[in-house]
């Protein structure tokens, strides 16, 4: 029983939240959360004498389901007491309109997550909102994940609830016309918080695994659905697969990073490999070609573990494509190291130079790396200069270990 | 920074000067990775290759397949892109593959932004 309400907590909680949002609408949305929490409350009390009923989560459902028609009953009632008008519009509460089967539940995620994720909300709220209404993450791991604390999360959501009221937004799924635009702003929030898990520095790895796990479970959400079923949304799921297929190679057991080229393959999750071929080829209709497309295509080439020109030579024209989509420093970094995969250093070295990224950690790591074997004089001075913009001890790590490898052997 | 616009220029009307499929692979790749370049000094704005069909129109409709009798050079595509200065602009233009073909031409221009 101990874990399995914590366990019930993750998956139930951000059901029952929906649904009652859905029926309530955001002006009533911490009633809805109050009535969750305190479902769980009851249960950890109940189940902790009577023992746990044979189905936890229809029981769960069941109680947060009772609540609810209470809460709207005592509303009604005191409503009618001091508002004489609104006798004759008085809403009856039917049990039905409480409607938490598989379905419902499903729907009522959904629009919630194109609620959340509406324009007017700023950025950051929305991905706190998602983990918190969407995933139901506790304020504690939020506050973890993004290293922070708990009374700065709070605020924070406070603060995009607040939001959520004041612009009235509802809990539909925009038209058919809408839906284009209206995705753009859902997938990001679903690639931030996958980044958020994967790239984070938080120590918490169990945690970092389950913000890229929730990602991925949102964006199947996603392409279940006709409506939103739309060749990016697959092609970030595809990114987010091949991605996560490498999850356990990344880390060792205290918790460092382990470079690509250093990896254990036998650690390559082949399950998520394949999914992430399905879904790639699923992306492949339409003849839009999105950043999330020509990432996943990085990321395809990337499971093959072997190098060959076929595989460098494709990255380099995928990371031309991006940058032309969408600029990022690490993106140009990227495409430089995958120049020299595919043309040589000395290629690449003329790339690079013009760059000039000289705030940059990585760029000099790059440089270093680059001119190794070919000025090694220069390669020292670039591993310097790395050594002095590095922030963490994992930088400064990963300077040391690269310089060894060139130098020190 | 400044924006300009590079036009490229080369033959695509004599039929023994188009390259066969291969070579094109080749010249689209040794492309892609001087656009790509721009791109990852943040540089490049936008811009297309073209399809080799097209048609020049002149006064009193006359319409012909290229730009002049005696010069067989079509525009084959056009960038735009950012830069310091046109010394800067000029430098980025001359990495241009295009210009590793006897009679092709790149023309840079400054695009005026008031």
């Amino acid at each position: 029983m101990p874990e399995l309400i914590p366990h019930l907590f993750r998956t139930e909680y951000r059901k029952i939240v929906a649904v009652l949002c859905k029926h309530f609408g955001f002006r009533q949305i911490e009633i809805a959360e109050d009535i969750a929490s305190d479902t769980f409350l009851v249960a950890s009390q109940t189940w902790g004498i009577e023992g746990v009923p044979k189905n936890p989560t229809a029981w769960l459902h069941n109680v947060a389901k009772n609540k609810a028609i209470n809460h709207l009953q005592r509303n009604a009632l005191f409503e009618n007491k001091i508002s004489e008008q609104l006798k004759d519009n008085q809403d009856e509460v039917y049990e039905d309109d409480i409607d938490l089967s598989p379905l419902h539940i499903n729907d009522s995620q959904l629009q919630m997550m194109f609620a959340v994720c509406h324009p007017s909300i700023p950025t950051e709220a929305q991905v706190g909102l998602c983990l918190r209404i969407l995933c139901g993450f506790g304020i504690e791991e939020i506050a973890d994940a993004f290293l922070s604390n708990k009374e700065t999360i709070n605020k924070r959501l406070f603060r995009a609830k607040e939001k959520l009221r004041e612009e009235n937004i509802p809990i539909e799924l925009p038209n058919a016309f809408q839906i284009e635009e209206r995705l753009q702003p859902v997938l990001t929030t679903i690639y931030l918080l996958f980044n958020e898990g994967y790239y984070s520095v938080s120590q918490n790895t169990p945690l970092k695994k389950d913000l890229c796990l929730e990602a991925i479970r949102l964006c199947t959400m996603l392409v279940e659905n006709t409506l939103t079923n739309k060749p990016q949304a697959n092609a970030l799921l595809a990114l987010m697969c091949f991605h996560i297929s490498r999850f356990d190679a990344r880390m060792n057991e205290s918790g460092e990073l382990v470079l690509y080229e250093e990896q254990d393959i036998n650690l390559w999750n082949p399950d998520w490999i394949s999914k992430g071929g399905y879904f790639l080829h699923c992306a492949a209709s339409g003849d839009q070609i999105s950043k999330y497309h020509l990432e996943a295509g990085i990321a395809y080439w990337h499971t093959q573990k072997n190098d060959s020109t076929e595989k460098w030579d494709n990255i380099l024209q995928l990371y031309n494509q991006l940058l032309q989509i969408e600029y990022s420093p690490i993106a140009a970094l990227n495409r430089t190291y995958a120049l020299s995969k595919a043309r040589g250093n000395e290629a690449a070295i003329t790339e690079a130079e013009k760059l000039q990224l000289t705030n940059n950690f990585f760029y000099y790591l790059l440089l270093g790396e680059l001119y190794a074997g070919i000025n090694n004089e220069i390669s020292k001075l670039h591993f310097d200069k790395a050594l002095m913009l590095a922030k963490t001890p994992v930088d400064r790590q990963a300077v040391q270990k690269k310089v060894d490898a060139h130098f020190n052997n | 920074m400044e924006e300009y616009l590079i036009l490229m220029r080369l033959d695509l009307l004599t039929r023994e000067a188009q390259p066969s499929p291969e070579q094109l692979q080749v010249y689209m790749k040794m492309y892609n990775d001087w656009v790509g370049g721009i791109a990852a000094q943040d540089k490049f704005v936008g811009g297309k290759g073209l399809s080799t069909e097209g048609k020049v129109i002149k006064p009193n409709n006359v319409v012909t397949d290229g730009p002049f009798v005696e010069i067989k050079e079509s525009l084959a595509g056009f960038i735009m892109i950012k830069a310091k200065d046109f010394d800067d602009a000029l430098a980025i233009a001359k990495e241009c593959p295009i210009l590793k073909g006897e009679g092709n031409s790149v023309e840079v221009r400054k695009v005026i932004n008031k």
